[in-house]
């Protein structure tokens, strides 16, 4: 038998290669069942979340506050305080925002009316809520939804300011993602952007935002 | 129990004295020793270096020595060659299409055992100076081959005993995990790497300042005596079987003069 | 079958190409670069720093077994069934709007990408590191196009000013240290600042100048992916820069080079391997960054997504029922990190983009044990099996590079007339090892040797290439009196 000559286009890529992977499974190997026997649920109560949570995502530097929800417009306000602009999704609880200053110009985005991303660029900070976060992996995952905003807008800006609701905390990677739609647009951020890429060091700050503060809400 | 000795043909051609260790061992804890006079090799050279058909031969002449003898289970010093027992006859007559001789590898691979697997999950020896009489008043190290660790996963079994021999001071080896270079073939074939690898193990045995280093399999410990001797350092390597053997009245060499032929002559 | 020796090794339809081969025998290469001593530090004290770290996260996990069990299981699931995972995930992405590209090898890849770049208008691209498109040559064919690839990654970008070459899969500046970055950085970058020292925090912050325009205006991105997942059509990238992010998300098309063994089942296989690899690649819990996305979302990231769909000898692999798992890979390269031989070669010496333990069985597997040098690479290896306790998908490695080197023997054979050195050795051994009667035999001549060894009672010199290789650095003992099987029958036991 020989190869169908690629010019001719009688017989196209994925006809050729579906028909070799056929071929090359000629001897049907056996599916196996995938053994499932890894964690799958939490051992942890809501206090032990928040603390291991806590203790990763300070172990990759990002800066914690852990605080009733009353306390949340404050922190943020706080850690806003060098910034002189910031861009938050159009779903964001505005109550996050009641204590920031004048002094800083607060931009809304959404997918429907969307920042260009030199506006982006030209902002300070960025305020977002998450969907689910990852205690083990001290991981915070963002679904794109209205709270959370556009991809861009928590990528773009050097300052992220991330409100984490003590509900939405679980231990394993495994009980998260059945909260979640695969299908929506997802970034997992595990800490602010690094590198290891010089002598397997970790440096942290790169492309992506250089600071990263979670505040964990007790209450929410 | 009678018990058949798998010398292994770097054991029978080059260091005698370790099968003669081994036997000792065995018949101071009141058990019987053959040996299958057939035997030759267990083929690993040739399967590690590619030649299937020819390690096809040697494995079955492996299978047949063992067959042709009875007892209840077969003894080897060395994990390498176990391992290769183990896993890698059935593997070498599937691929000649011989199910016969793939079933009948490893019924006797089922009951190989390494030395030390041997003494301890099987013979149930954990103290060495009580059990066997062992005693040796050197200071020593201690290296792991890679297919003992790996392979057979003979865990600290081999490093608990020899701790436990009278008079012993057994220090750590650093980086102890990491494969002295040998290889087989390899060091040859890649020789230059091979010998980096070695030299890293060297350093490491010089670090520990112990006069000998010891271990399971008599190739790798060629490898790094041979490493060792070039490099005109003065300590040597000696398996644990010779160690274990060794008692207050028929002491193994010491360390200084440790020569890799004395036990030959001795 | 031909026996006929035409002088062009038998290369299969399905061969890989590209940048999968060793362009001279391993051992070759591997003694140059044993001779570079700075190479040899840098890469010492970077697999002993990662390998560490590896082993500590991995540490905090008491069912690492059991995650390890079943993304093998899910791999070879997979592979078992990819005709089917393929159609689905094709069917899956094309319905949320993204186009899928069909490539038989990488000439036909760099061909797609190169037609979809060119209908966007755009003269340049931003790209986010990939194995596949290092494989294929991707930025060389672009820049033969007249087309700017501009590569984000640190470590990459490293690799490209410096006019250099990855040598491994997750650190492709591996073997340089920090002192040789920033030579390149002040030698290649304009804006620089001249004063710019050797700290890493100062290295990344000069790349983060470098690129900050380029990402804001960039049109076009080119990615590869860590996973597809065929039942939703959902790609997924694992990243730490952000660099990624920026690729991902701000330009307007968005073409994504995967290797068709990188479709997994379902969503729920995320769970598995994005605990594997994180902790087994940068030893990391998690990475800084993971992108997840499902073709295109209004409003949110690229309008235009592709997907090119590249063979280029992975079912020439697949095709091999005892190398197959090797494209269970998921490249998180913990087998190199933990590789004795890799440590101390570093991995130019291995020619493919794939480097190190799995490098040594997946290129001759992907391009057939024939082609170049590759015969050579399954004999990069000890055999120690640090590679296999390291692998988070449980791949044998040490099994498949026995097994190609029965291969590459078979092959040798094929093209030989007369018999090599190691044919003669291993021929003799045969005979000697095959019975112990023809062993007993040869053990007679043992003082023989002893008698060579002399009074020093060491053989300091064999001849031939391969014996004498083993004596350049190695003494032998001299051979006993008496072999012990001889000392066996003369004490009367047997």
């Amino acid at each position: 038998m020989s190869a169908p000559e690629k010019s001719q286009g009688a017989v196209s890529a994925r006809e050729e290669i579906f028909g070799r992977i056929r071929s090359a499974l000629a001897d049907a190997p056996p599916v196996p069942d995938v053994p499932r026997e890894y964690r799958r649920t939490s051992t942890l109560g809501p206090d032990e979340l928040m603390d291991l949570l806590t203790d990763r995502l300070i172990d990759y530097k990002a800066r914690v506050d852990v605080v009733p929800s009353a306390e949340v417009p404050a922190t943020v306000a706080a850690r806003l305080s060098a910034a002189a602009s910031c861009v938050v999704p159009d779903g964001l609880d505005d109550a996050w925002l009641a204590d920031l200053g004048d002094g800083v110009r607060c931009y809304r985005d959404s997918r429907e009316a969307p920042l260009s991303v030199e506006e982006l660029d030209a902002i300070d900070a960025v305020v977002t809520s998450s969907a689910v976060s990852v205690a083990e992996s001290g991981t915070i995952i963002l679904d794109g939804s209205r709270a959370q905003g556009r991809r861009a807008i928590s990528l773009v800006p050097d300052h992220h300011v991330c409100v984490v609701p003590a509900s939405t905390i679980v231990q394993l990677l495994p009980e998260a993602l059945p909260r979640l739609d695969v299908t929506s647009p997802q970034t997992w951020i595990s800490g602010p952007s690094a590198t290891s890429d010089i002598e397997l060091e970790r440096v942290e700050g790169v492309h992506g935002p250089r600071v990263l503060d979670v505040v964990i809400v007790t209450d929410a | 129990m009678k018990i058949a000795l798998f010398a292994t043909c770097i054991v029978d051609a080059m260091y005698p004295s370790v099968a003669r260790a081994t036997v000792q061992i065995l018949e101071r804890l009141g058990h019987e020793v053959v040996f299958p006079a057939g035997q030759a090799c267990c083929g690993q050279m040739h399967t590690n270096s590619g030649y299937f058909d020819a390690a096809r031969k040697v494995a079955e002449n492996h299978v047949h020595a063992f067959e042709a003898v009875e007892y209840d289970v077969a003894v080897a010093p060395s994990g390498s060659c176990v391992a290769s027992v183990r896993h890698q006859h059935r593997m070498l007559a599937e691929r000649a299409g011989d199910t016969d001789l793939a079933e009948r590898a490893d019924a006797v691979g089922a009951t190989t055992y390494e030395l030390t697997q041997l003494l301890v999950d099987v013979l149930g020896v954990t103290n060495a100076a009580e059990q066997l009489g062992s005693y040796f008043p050197h200071t020593i190290t201690y290296h792991p081959s890679c297919h003992g660790m790996r392979l057979l996963r003979l865990g600290d079994r081999q490093l608990d005993l020899l701790k436990t021999v009278g008079g012993i001071d057994v220090v750590e080896l650093p980086d102890a995990d990491q494969c002295c270079g040998f290889g087989g073939t390899f060091s040859m074939k890649n020789s230059q790497v091979s010998t980096a690898m070695l030299e890293d193990k060297a350093a490491s045995i010089r670090s520990t300042g112990a006069s000998l280093c010891s271990g399971g399999d008599a190739s790798c410990l060629m490898h790094i005596g041979g490493g060792l001797s070039r490099a005109g350092d003065a300590a040597g390597t000696l398996h644990l079987a010779e160690i274990l053997a060794s008692t207050i009245d028929s002491p193994a060499p010491a360390p200084a003069a440790t020569d890799t032929t004395t036990g030959a002559t001795r | 079958m031909s026996t006929t020796f035409m002088g062009m090794p038998a290369v299969r339809d399905t061969a890989g190409h590209g940048n999968l081969h060793a362009s001279e025998p391993f051992p070759q290469a591997a003694t140059r670069e044993l001779g570079n001593a700075q190479l040899r530090s840098n890469l010492r004290h970077a697999t002993h720093t990662i390998r560490d770290k590896r082993l500590k996260v991995v540490g905090e996990l008491d069912d690492w077994e059991a995650l390890r069990d079943a993304g093998a299981a899910t791999k070879n699931a997979a592979m078992a069934n990819l005709p089917a995972l393929l159609e689905e995930f094709e069917k899956n992405f094309t319905a949320r709007g993204g186009v899928v590209h069909w490539a038989r090898d990488a000439e036909e890849a760099n061909r797609i990408v190169t037609d979809l770049v060119r209908q966007t208008g755009s003269d340049e691209v931003v790209k986010v590191k990939s194995m596949a498109t290092q494989e294929i040559g991707l930025n060389e064919h672009l820049e033969s196009e007249g087309i700017a690839a501009f590569e984000t990654d640190l470590a990459e970008l490293i690799v490209q000013l410096g006019e250099d070459k990855p040598s491994h899969i997750l650190v492709p500046a591996i073997h340089k240290n920090r002192t040789e970055v920033k030579d390149i950085f002040l030698r290649q970058m304009p804006q620089v600042d001249p004063d710019l020292t050797d700290n890493p925090p100062e290295l990344a912050m000069a790349a983060r100048a470098h690129l900050r325009k380029k990402f804001l205006s960039a049109q076009v991105a080119i990615s590869g992916a860590n996973f597809a997942l065929a039942d939703t059509g959902t790609l997924g990238v694992v990243e730490s820069e952000g660099n990624g992010r920026m690729c991902l998300t701000l330009p307007d098309t968005l073409i994504t080079v995967m290797g068709i063994e990188k479709v997994l089942p379902t969503a729920q296989d995320l769970e598995v391997f994005m605990q594997l690899l994180p902790r087994s690649s940068t030893g990391e819990r998690m990475n800084p960054y993971t992108s997840v996305w499902t073709g295109v979302t209004e409003g949110d990231g690229p309008k235009n997504m592709h997907i090119v769909l590249i063979d280029n000898g992975r079912t020439n692999a697949l095709a091999d029922q005892y190398g197959r798992t090797a494209l269970n890979c998921i490249r998180c390269s913990a087998c190199m990190n933990v590789c004795p031989v890799y440590e101390r070669t570093g991995g130019h010496a291995y020619g493919s983009t794939y480097p190190g333990p799995i490098g040594a069985i997946l290129s001759p597997l992907m391009t057939g044990i024939e082609a170049e040098d590759n015969g050579s690479l399954p004999y990069a290896s000890s055999l120690c099996g640090a590679c296999y306790d390291a692998c988070p998908v449980k791949i044998n490695i040490p099994d498949i590079l026995v097994h190609l080197r029965g291969e590459d023997v078979a092959a040798q054979h094929q093209q030989r007339k007369l018999p090599s050195e190691m044919d003669l050795l291993m021929k003799g051994a045969e005979i000697a090892l095959s019975s112990g009667k023809v062993l007993n035999l040869m053990e007679k001549a043992l003082p023989v040797g002893r008698l060579a060894a002399g009074r020093q009672k060491k053989i300091k010199k064999l001849p031939g290439k391969l014996a004498g290789a083993w004596t350049s650095s190695r003494d032998i003992p001299a051979p006993p009196a008496q072999s012990f099987r001889d000392w066996w029958k003369k004490e009367g036991r047997g």
